[in-house]
C-alpha cells in the first residue's frame, strides 16, 4: 500500500507550535515513522534536499543572519552548540611572568590574557594543530612545544614619567607614558613555520587594539610570555569563537476574524513596528455575505505584514476585544539563526565550520563503530 | 636537517603528517561501549565525551529509520561525560545496523546543508554587491 501523503493544510497545520496567553500546544516533532497511521516519515535524502532551505538577512564579516528552513531543532540546536563549544580557536593558555611589579596580581592579568579575542592569517591558525587534553589530565606534562601547537607572544611594558607635560596636567595617560596598558602592546614573534603564515596583515594580534588590561604608575613593569595555543570553548569559553550564536523560530501570527477601525489601530499597537499593517476595507469584501466586512467598506482594517520582527510579546491577547480573533504561533522548522563572531573567523564560515564538525564527528564514531562489529 | 634546502614537496609532505595525527589523537580514549543486557535487535551504547549535541541529534537520525521502534539518549549523569543511546529496532535489521544508518544519514544531511547555505550566501552577497554599486 502506498503511503498516506498529509495535505498541504494538515502539513502546515503541524508546522505551527502554538503560542496562548499561558500555555503553548503542539509542541513536540511529530514528523516521525509510526507516528501517524499509514504515513511514512523515514529520512529521505531526496525529499530533504527538496524541503531543505536557507534564506540569508545579513552577512557581515563578525555578524550573520540567516534562516534555515526544514530541519528538526535536534539538528539545528547540535549546529549551535558546536559553533559555541567545539570549535577550535586560538587563545592566551599559559602565562610566564617574568616581572610583574603592577597593581594588578599575577593570577589575574593571566585570567584577563586569555579571555582577549585573538586574530590572525587564517590559514595559519587553521594550519596550526590543536590537541584536546584528556579529563582530569591537569597539570601532566605539557606536550612538546613547536611551531604548529604554540604562538608566543610578549608583553613588555614599563610606565614612565612624561617629562614634557604642563604643570596642571591630571589625567594620568598624558603624565605618564604607558599609564594604560592595552591589548595592542601585545607583540607577537612567528616561529618556524608560522613566518609563512602570520605575516604583515596575517600576524597574529588582539582583534580590537583597545582592551585594556591593566594600569600603572612610573616605575612599575610588566614582562611576560604568552603562550597560545587552539583549544574548544568546551574546555573554556575564552576558546569559543563566538559571542552569541542562537536562533529563534519564526513567529506565525494568524488574524481569524476581522479586527477593524479603531480595533486596529490598538492590535497594531500591540506588536513591534511594521508587524502589523492597515489596509482600507475593499468594497468587494464589505459585499461578501459571511466575511465580517459587511458595511465597512473604506475603513482601516489589520492584516500581517511582516511575522519576521514579531517579537512574541503575546500583549494582544490580554486585551478583551481581540478574544477569538488572532492565533499566535512559531514555525517548528523555521531556525532564524543569528551568529556574532568574536573576530577570529567571519560568521558564515563559522556556521560551515560547525556543520563541517559534526559530520567530522559522526565519521570519527562510525570509524569507532568497526572495532565493535569486528 | 638545514631548514633552507626543505624542497616544496617535503613542505607539503610534512603538512599531511600534521593533519594525520590530529585525527587519531582525539579518537584515542573515546570508544564506543555495548552496555551489558543488549541482543541483536535492541542495545544500549555508550559514548564516551559526547553530550547532548551529538545524543539528540543521532536519535532524531535514527528515529527517522521506518525499522527502528524505539531510540532515546541520555546523559545519566552531568558530571559524567558520557552518554547513553539504547536502540531498539524491529526483526528487519539490528541495532548496530540502524546506529550506522543513523551516521550515515546525518553525514548526508549535513552535505545537504553545506551546499544549501553556500548557494544561498553566495547568491546573497552578490545580490549586495550590487546594490552597492547601483
Amino acid at each position: 500500500m502506498a503511503p498516506l501523503v498529509p495535505s498541504q493544510e494538515e502539513l502546515q497545520r503541524r508546522r505551527i507550535i502554538g503560542v496562548n496567553a499561558e500555555t503553548v500546544t503542539n509542541i513536540p516533532s511529530t514528523d516521525f515513522p509510526g507516528h501517524w497511521p499509514g504515513e511514512s516519515h523515514g529520512w529521505a535524502l531526496d525529499q530533504f534536499k527538496n524541503d531543505f532551505k536557507v534564506e540569508y538577512h545579513r552577512n557581515d564579516p563578525y555578524e550573520a543572519s540567516f534562516s534555515l528552513i526544514g530541519l528538526d531543532a535536534a539538528v539545528a540546536n547540535a549546529f549551535r552548540r558546536i559553533l559555541m563549544a567545539e570549535i577550535p580557536t586560538l587563545a592566551i593558555e599559559t602565562v610566564y611572568v617574568h616581572n610583574n611589579t603592577s597593581v594588578i596580581q599575577d593570577e589575574v592579568l593571566a585570567q584577563r590574557l586569555g579571555l582577549i579575542p585573538l586574530k590572525g592569517s587564517v590559514e595559519g591558525i587553521n594550519w596550526m594543530q590543536w590537541e584536546q587534553k584528556a579529563p582530569g589530565d591537569e597539570g601532566s606534562a605539557a606536550p612538546e612545544l613547536t611551531d604548529f601547537n604554540t604562538v608566543v607572544m610578549q608583553l613588555d611594558i614599563e610606565c614612565t614619567q612624561n617629562p614634557d607635560v604642563a604643570d596642571d596636567e591630571t589625567d594620568p595617560r598624558k603624565l605618564y607614558n604607558n599609564a594604560h596598558v592595552y591589548s595592542k602592546h601585545l607583540t607577537f614573534t612567528p616561529v618556524g613555520r608560522q613566518e609563512q603564515f602570520f605575516v604583515g596583515d596575517g600576524a597574529i594580534r588582539a582583534v580590537q587594539p583597545d582592551i585594556l588590561i591593566a594600569k600603572m604608575r612610573p616605575g612599575q613593569k610588566i614582562e611576560m610570555e604568552l603562550h597560545c595555543v587552539k583549544g574548544i570553548g568546551a574546555d573554556h569559553a575564552k576558546f569559543s569563537p563566538v559571542a552569541t550564536a542562537s536562533y529563534r523560530l519564526l513567529p506565525d501570527i494568524q488574524i481569524l476574524r476581522p479586527i477593524i477601525g479603531e480595533d486596529a489601530k490598538k492590535f497594531a499597537k500591540c506588536f513591534p513596528k511594521g508587524v502589523i499593517g492597515l489596509e482600507p476595507v475593499t468594497s468587494e469584501e464589505a459585499s461578501r455575505a459571511g466575511s465580517g466586512y459587511e458595511g465597512h467598506a473604506g475603513e482601516q482594517k489589520a492584516v500581517v505584514k511582516d511575522a519576521f520582527n514579531d517579537t512574541v510579546s503575546r500583549e494582544c491577547l490580554r486585551h478583551e476585544e481581540f478574544q477569538g480573533k488572532v492565533k499566535l504561533g512559531r514555525v517548528r522548522d523555521h531556525f532564524i539563526f543569528n551568529v556574532e563572531s568574536s573576530g577570529q573567523f567571519e560568521s558564515d564560515t563559522l556556521f560551515l565550520e560547525s556543520v563541517k564538525v559534526l559530520k567530522l564527528k559522526c565519521a570519527r564514531w562510525k570509524r569507532g563503530l568497526n572495532d565493535l562489529m569486528a | 636537517m638545514p631548514g633552507s634546502v626543505h624542497s616544496q614537496d617535503a613542505q607539503d609532505q610534512s603538512m599531511m603528517d600534521v593533519e594525520q595525527p590530529q585525527d587519531e589523537l582525539m579518537l584515542d580514549e573515546r570508544r564506543i561501549l555495548v552496555l551489558p543486557g543488549s541482543s541483536e535487535t535492541a542495545a544500549s551504547f555508550q559514548f564516551e565525551g559526547e553530550g547532548h549535541t551529538m545524543g539528540n541529534a543521532l536519535r532524531f537520525a535514527i528515529m527517522k529509520n521506518p525499522a527502528v521502534d524505539f531510540c532515546g539518549y541520555t546523559i545519566p549523569h552531568p558530571s559524567d561525560a558520557k552518554m547513553h543511546l539504547r536502540i531498539q529496532t524491529s526483526d528487519s535489521t539490528t541495532a548496530l545496523e540502524a546506529l550506522e544508518k543513523g551516521f550515515n544519514d546525518l553525514m548526508d544531511l549535513c552535505d545537504v546543508v553545506t551546499e544549501k547555505f553556500t548557494v544561498a550566501r553566495d547568491q546573497f552577497n552578490e545580490e549586495n554587491s550590487n546594490k552597492m554599486q547601483s
